[in-house]
């Protein structure tokens, strides 16, 4: 049988099925195990709208089950079983061998900066493209080029950035365009602002600014609002806050001493420790959209009075953007940096695509791929899943408290 | 400063410069890959894409037909001649020209240049040539050095070569329809399932219903990595193994949180009134939920749709897990482009025509529905 139409007999079956299941099995309840009719009649009633509620759930209360919570289960199991002894419990060994990797800890070393970089970047640019487009005539049409990229796969994305960083011998014309731009730098003045100045100020900024948020953090948690809990994630906010302060520090005190290789046409992804940033800017390409569209939506929900009493009040339009509308969204920016967090450490298509974790650009989902599908073990590859869970599970926790909250 | 007068005009001129600022830079990778599935494979090498979009001039060396070759020349007024063009195909355009290699700059298109022992050579702009001699030419062609411009130049035969062509690796067109096959099903499976679910979730009082909220917000965020061996382990129990059953089970699976969750909230929303009043004139649940609810829903379900479409269709990681296998023949388009990532690394313009036939159709439909895929973020992630 053809696939296609394996196809079609499936949306038929399936769709036909579930629509058959609920109207049935209705059927059933009200006609046969409980009639609306004879002397248990307000009984029988009772009792069907008891079990009806579950028979509407039955069939996605069964795939959830099925394939995503008890996967969660087995996997945590199979982290503690060897598949080489017949699934013989092993403890911790798995966890202990991948511990001893150190393809391991570059894979979460890469993903700890994938972390801090890209959830901020794309926000951030997010932010900005919201926050113009929004003033402008045409900013539907600007809105709706830079959500494009939302549309593209993941592997599509990489093919596309993979032109960009290609390479090509010295002497033949550069087809990428990042060496083509490249090869215009010769070291004099034009250089030395773009490559050494601007990325220089620009980090040291960043960790201005990265000081100066860890610092309202440490004030507020010297304070003691908000309880113990709040307080502790203060600290430990404080304390990223000003690892990326130093990170940043150093990264402007390379931009001044780093000695560049101009002229030389620059394989961009072999290159370690900066391969992992042009990764990072296919992610970033993509998610901006995503942000801008959602942080567009929330400023727009801005009442105007507090901006037209601001604009009274004589603030400038930095003022205004940093003082009023920044608090008033600042909800929905958690929530956007969050979903990106969920996309990024889950990121597994454009480091397979475009470096397949050479050169040092291993993330954690590709490396379990890797421990599962190439060297076939599964009790690794379950326990760096595992990692991956954990990672995740703050903000699953997070997620679930608010839903909470709200239903109440 | 929006209130201060001669202020607002050079701000607003300042926004519109970043906005086509940033609209070019995101916009300008995409446009690459387009225009590059588009030149031939010695454009690609030759050139940078976004040289393509102009003339290009280049330096060429060019020979006339050999003299020895039987009947080009012909003898008219006592002076032996040949005629011919320059070029194979001619499109491009002669600026200057040389009959040395150090001074291939000496004449300019429509001159007639002396070669010495009383023979000439005059060449034309579009390639045409005369070159006469007092006695009979020989020896071989002449050779012409020449600074030529060539229009842009754009084919579709990257095209024809990775759909209709046949090719083992280059074919995209089994992919395409296996993406198809995937994608549908994948798409349409989770609704109906989902929309009964959400339905009970909104409307339906039970006990336990806070906690199934709560779970499938929870479920929403568990990474696919972990199902990946669980469930590879059950299809392959169950007879299943790999194939378009594993992968439809396993898309409807990994979509069902998000389509409970969207569905449920917009649903929510729906006036209370609309489904008392249906209660209390007799419509059972299923009726309430056929003939009101759902159709009621429909940019809910439409958003929900259009995510899990762009979702399945770009799938690299669930296609390698449950559906593709060692023959290879259920491959999909993200592997078929992975694959030639691998085996035609340098070939861009198979790989960029490749990667545009997969990204165009999500393309199409962003375009076409982008109001409810917009919707349906805003649902799904504000709280």
């Amino acid at each position: 049988m053809h696939p296609a139409f394996q196809g079609f007999v499936t949306i038929f079956l399936g769709v036909g099925g579930c629509l058959a299941y609920f109207y049935f099995s209705n059927q059933f309840l009200d006609k046969v195990l409980f009639p609306a009719k004879g002397e248990n009649i307000g009984r029988n009633i009772n009792r069907a709208n008891l079990v009806r509620p579950w028979l509407f759930l039955f069939p996605a209360i069964f795939a959830l089950g099925l394939y995503l919570a008890y996967p969660v289960f087995a996997t945590l199991w199979y982290s503690l079983t060897d598949r080489e002894q017949g699934g013989a419990f092993v403890g911790l060994a798995n966890y202990q061998q991948m511990f001893a990797d150190p393809k391991f800890w570059e894979a979460l070393k890469n993903n700890m900066l994938w972390l801090s970089v890209v959830p901020a970047a794309s926000t951030a640019f997010g932010l900005l493209a919201a926050q113009l487009t929004d003033r402008i005539k045409w900013g539907a049409i600007a809105k709706s080029l830079i959500f494009m990229p939302m549309a593209i796969s993941f592997v599509g994305a990489s093919v596309i950035f993979k032109l960009i960083y290609d390479t090509r011998p010295v002497g033949q014309s550069q087809i990428g365009v990042l060496n083509a731009v490249w090869l215009q730098f010769d070291g004099g003045v034009g250089s030395f602002l773009i490559l050494r100045l601007v990325p220089g100020l620009l980090m040291i900024c960043v960790a201005a600014a990265a000081v100066f948020v860890a610092w309202n953090m440490v004030q507020t948690a010297r304070s003691g609002k908000g309880g113990g809990l709040a307080t502790g994630l203060r600290a430990i906010g404080a304390i990223i806050l000003a690892g990326i302060a130093l990170v940043a520090l150093s990264f402007a005190f390379g931009a001044f001493t780093k000695t560049y290789n101009y002229g030389v046409p620059q394989t961009w992804l072999t290159i370690p420790g900066w391969n992992s940033f042009f990764l990072m800017i296919v992610l970033i390409w993509i998610q901006t959209g995503f942000a801008m569209v959602i942080l567009s939506a929330a400023l727009r929900g801005i009442p105007e009075e507090t901006i037209e009493a601001a604009i009274v009040d004589g603030a400038n339009p930095f003022q205004v953007f940093f003082k009023i509308k920044m608090p008033q969204i600042s909800g929905t920016i958690v929530v956007v940096w969050t979903t990106i967090t969920l996309v990024v450490l889950k990121v597994f298509d454009i480091v397979f695509a475009m470096t397949n974790g050479q050169w040092e650009t291993q993330v954690l989902a590709n490396y379990m791929y890797d421990k599962l599908f190439r060297a076939n073990d599964w009790g690794l590859g379950s326990a760096s899943a595992m990692i991956i869970m954990l990672l995740v599970s703050p903000i699953l926790i997070w997620n679930v408290y608010n839903a909470r909250k709200e239903m109440r | 400063m929006d209130n201060i007068a001669g202020s607002k005009s050079s701000l607003t001129w300042i926004v519109h410069i970043s906005v086509v600022l940033l609209v070019a830079l995101w916009l300008f990778p995409t446009v690459g890959l387009l225009v590059s599935s588009f030149r031939t494979t010695d454009q690609i090498s030759s050139s940078g894409w976004w040289q393509s979009l102009f003339p290009t001039e280049q330096n060429v060396t060019l020979r006339t037909t050999d003299p020895d070759d039987e009947g080009v020349q012909t003898l008219i007024d006592g002076v032996y001649t040949i005629t011919g063009n320059l070029f194979d195909e001619p499109t491009a355009e002669i600026g200057v020209w040389g009959t040395s290699s150090r001074a291939i700059d000496s004449y300019v298109a429509g001159d007639t240049a002396d070669l010495g022992d009383g023979e000439t050579i005059t060449v034309q702009a579009n390639g045409d040539y005369v070159w006469t001699g007092t006695t009979e030419l020989s020896g071989r062609g002449q050779r012409v050095f020449a600074t030529a411009s060539t229009p842009p130049d754009f084919t579709l035969a990257n095209y024809e070569k990775v759909l209709f062509s046949g090719s083992q690796t280059d074919n995209m067109l089994k992919a395409f329809t296996n993406t198809l096959t995937v994608t549908i099903p994948a798409t349409i499976i989770p609704i109906v399932i989902a929309a009964f679910a959400a339905y009970a979730l909104a409307w339906m009082d039970f006990p336990g219903r806070a906690i199934l909220i709560a779970m499938v917000v929870g479920l929403l965020v568990v990474p696919l990595q972990l199902a990946l061996i669980p469930l590879l382990k059950l299809h392959l129990n169950i007879g299943i193994g790999k194939g378009y059953w594993g992968v439809w089970l396993a898309h409807t699976g990994f979509g069902l949180p998000l389509a409970i969750y969207l569905l449920r909230n917009y649903m929510v929303g729906l006036p209370r009134d609309i489904i008392e009043n249906a209660r209390v004139d007799g419509a059972t649940d299923f009726q309430i939920f056929t003939k009101i609810i759902l159709p009621l829903s429909f940019p809910a379900l439409a958003s929900f749709a259009i995510f899990q479409f762009l979702w399945t269709w770009n799938d690299l990681l669930v296609a390698k897990v449950f559906l593709i296998d060692s023959t290879g023949q259920t491959t999909v388009m993200t592997n078929q482009i992975v694959e030639l990532l691998g085996t035609r690394g340098g070939n861009w313009e198979i790989l960029a025509t490749a990667a545009f036939v997969s990204i165009a159709v999500p393309l199409a439909v962003f375009f076409a529905m982008q109001k409810y895929l917009v919707r349906g973020l805003l649902a799904g992630s504000v709280k």
